[in-house]
């Protein structure tokens, strides 16, 4: 290589590098925004000092958001932990069967799973909400306005994703393990449980993510679903960020509130969470 | 029978969620249909078959122009920024560059973080105070000397402003997914033409774009059916306001403000059939392509 070539291709990359950090640096504005306003005072809330660092520091915005998001950060907990648990355990019985325990029609049950991945939840809401009205009163117990409700939603909905992450990893799994299993006389579950689970770790990883992930950042089910009692730190976030009233400190220290668990998840298991979105693009 | 009994346990197993896939979801499309069907526009009436009637009235109403007119925009704003956006940050780190995994985490971030909660910042960004009053991207923009903007309660362009905040969370992933189809194009191709007298330009255009097109119709569905269904987004930015109305908020509005069960399921059956006509063909697609493989 000449040494004009060289140069050309340093001072391409040079450049390339200087357009990559630019759009860091546009990409954290909103991140610079939520942190510096949430530490600010009332006294400087006013537009002129809108961009600046706070003179001030407080953290009473965020001792104000914690009392009024705690009860919703609380239910997005037990709507999350139990129903990303579920998906896990169906989407990998399922996955299990369609990759390595196959039935006729197999594939054309995958597709119509599939078809569920897609379908955009306002096309079922209303009667979701007729049924689990109807489930309140057949059985006695909560569903529609409270927390279980929304838990089997998800995990119905969520069904065709875990299925399909799940499926695609067992794929790799060579088929010779799984007739050995069988020669030495294990049935369907026996094969499951000793040599499929066992080594499942990084899609059980990937689904739990996944789904936590989605049921934690969830709106549109919980606004349809729950009731004051139950509403998960979203909803309960879009009310207090709605009145008039709330300081944009404390609506932004709500903001990074309800983001800690998904952001935490994202830091310390982003490559998993990686594989989830790809799985999501039906890639293997 | 032997064979039966071979896959029958495995049928079982799967039964269950075979029965709430059925249920909840092909049943309760076409419950949601049926009801779209009839005239129960009040919470008690039972509901008689009128056929298609709600499908035609609906465009009678000026709201729903608007919410479909504000989709379009919004779809073609938030799908043509994510896409070009992602390819271009995937395109500039293909080749591998120092600290590329920090590149990638920053952008990929966004998607971590819920609509609701970006909105609240965004909402602030693109707040539409002017002069003295501007907070937001025009504060910022005043003190760098670029013109003030309604952002998205201008009547013409808002939605594309409202595109903004979408782009900024899903062209991560949008990024993600070009480098993995980038890494995917084997260096022998590449170097193979190289060989054949193509200039790097060539090479691009010849041999990466050709294999990219799987990658570039896989992100073209998943964000064309994110936009076709927005909701959190708009409702977090802008609340239900008439100016950023969108199908999905509006049939919000017919079922919780005007308690009008037959015309939400109409504007959520108009939904799914948006995304339904470019989803289904995709999926007998890739599930073909999958086969051939």
């Amino acid at each position: 290589m000449t040494a004009v070539a060289a140069g050309r291709r340093r001072a391409s990359t040079g450049v390339r590098i200087g357009v990559l950090v630019v759009f860091v640096v546009v990409f954290l504005i909103p991140i610079y925004v939520l942190l510096v306003t949430s530490f600010k005072p009332l006294t400087e809330a006013d537009p002129g000092q809108a961009w600046n660092l706070p003179r001030t520091w407080t953290v009473e915005a965020w001792r104000v958001a914690w009392e009024k998001l705690a009860p919703g950060l609380w239910n997005s907990v037990l709507l999350a932990v139990p129903g990303s648990l579920l998906s896990c355990a169906l989407g990998s019985m399922n996955g299990y069967v369609l990759s390595k325990w196959r039935f006729p029609g197999a594939d054309l049950l995958f597709t119509l799973f599939l078809f569920g991945m897609f379908i955009p939840y306002q096309g079922v809401m209303i009667p979701l909400v007729q049924l689990l009205v109807g489930l309140n009163e057949l059985t006695g117990l909560q569903f529609y306005g409270a927390i279980p409700g929304l838990v089997l939603a998800h995990v119905v909905y969520g069904i065709p994703i875990c299925t399909l992450i799940f499926r695609n990893y067992y794929v790799t799994i060579p088929d010779e393990l799984i007739e050995a299993s069988r020669v030495d006389g294990a049935g369907m579950l026996r094969t499951y449980w000793s040599v499929v689970l066992p080594v499942s770790g990084p899609a059980i990883a990937v689904v739990i993510i996944w789904q936590f992930t989605s049921l934690w950042n969830d709106f549109l089910f919980a606004v349809f679903l729950t009731g004051p009692q139950s509403w998960p730190a979203t909803v309960m976030l879009n009310n207090i960020a709605g009145a008039q009233a709330t300081p944009y400190s404390q609506q932004m220290a709500a903001a990074i509130l309800a983001s800690v668990p998904t952001m935490l998840i994202y830091v310390l298991l982003g490559r998993f969470f990686m594989r989830g979105l790809m799985a999501g693009a039906l890639k293997g | 029978m032997s064979r039966v009994r071979t896959w029958l346990p495995g049928l079982l197993l799967v039964a269950p969620s075979i029965v709430a896939i059925g249920v909840f979801v092909y049943g309760m499309l076409g419950w949601n249909f049926r009801l779209a069907m009839t005239d129960k526009h009040d919470e008690v009436s039972e509901g008689r078959f009128v056929g298609l009637e709600n499908f035609i009235s609906l465009w009678d109403q000026p709201r729903w122009h608007i919410s479909v007119n504000h989709a379009i925009m919004f779809t073609i704003a938030f799908v043509l920024g994510a896409l070009v956006l992602g390819w271009f940050l995937a395109f500039l780190m293909e080749k591998g560059i120092r600290g590329e995994g920090t590149f990638r985490a920053i952008y990929l971030f966004p998607m971590a973080v819920s609509f609701v909660a970006t909105g609240i910042v965004w909402r602030w960004l693109m707040n539409s105070g002017m002069e003295e009053r501007a907070v937001g991207f025009n504060r910022l923009f005043d003190a760098i000397g670029l013109p003030q903007w309604q952002w998205f309660r201008d009547p013409d362009w808002g939605m594309a402003a409202m595109a903004l905040p979408a782009i900024w969370q899903m062209s991560g992933y949008v990024m993600a997914l070009f480098l993995a189809g980038f890494r995917g194009v084997p260096e022998e191709l590449r170097e193979a033409a190289r060989v054949d007298g193509c200039t790097e330009w060539g090479v691009y255009r010849h041999v990466v774009l050709p294999l990219l097109r799987p990658v570039t119709l896989s992100a073209l569905i998943i964000l064309g059916h994110i936009s076709l269904k927005v909701f959190d987004l708009i409702v977090a930015v802008s609340g239900k306001q008439i100016i950023t109305d969108v199908p999905a908020v509006f049939m919000w509005v017919a079922v919780f403000d005007s308690h009008d069960p037959a015309k939400g399921a109409t504007i959520a059956s108009y939904i799914v059939l948006s995304v339904a006509v470019f989803v289904i063909p995709y999926l007998i697609w890739s599930v073909r392509r999958e086969r051939r493989s």
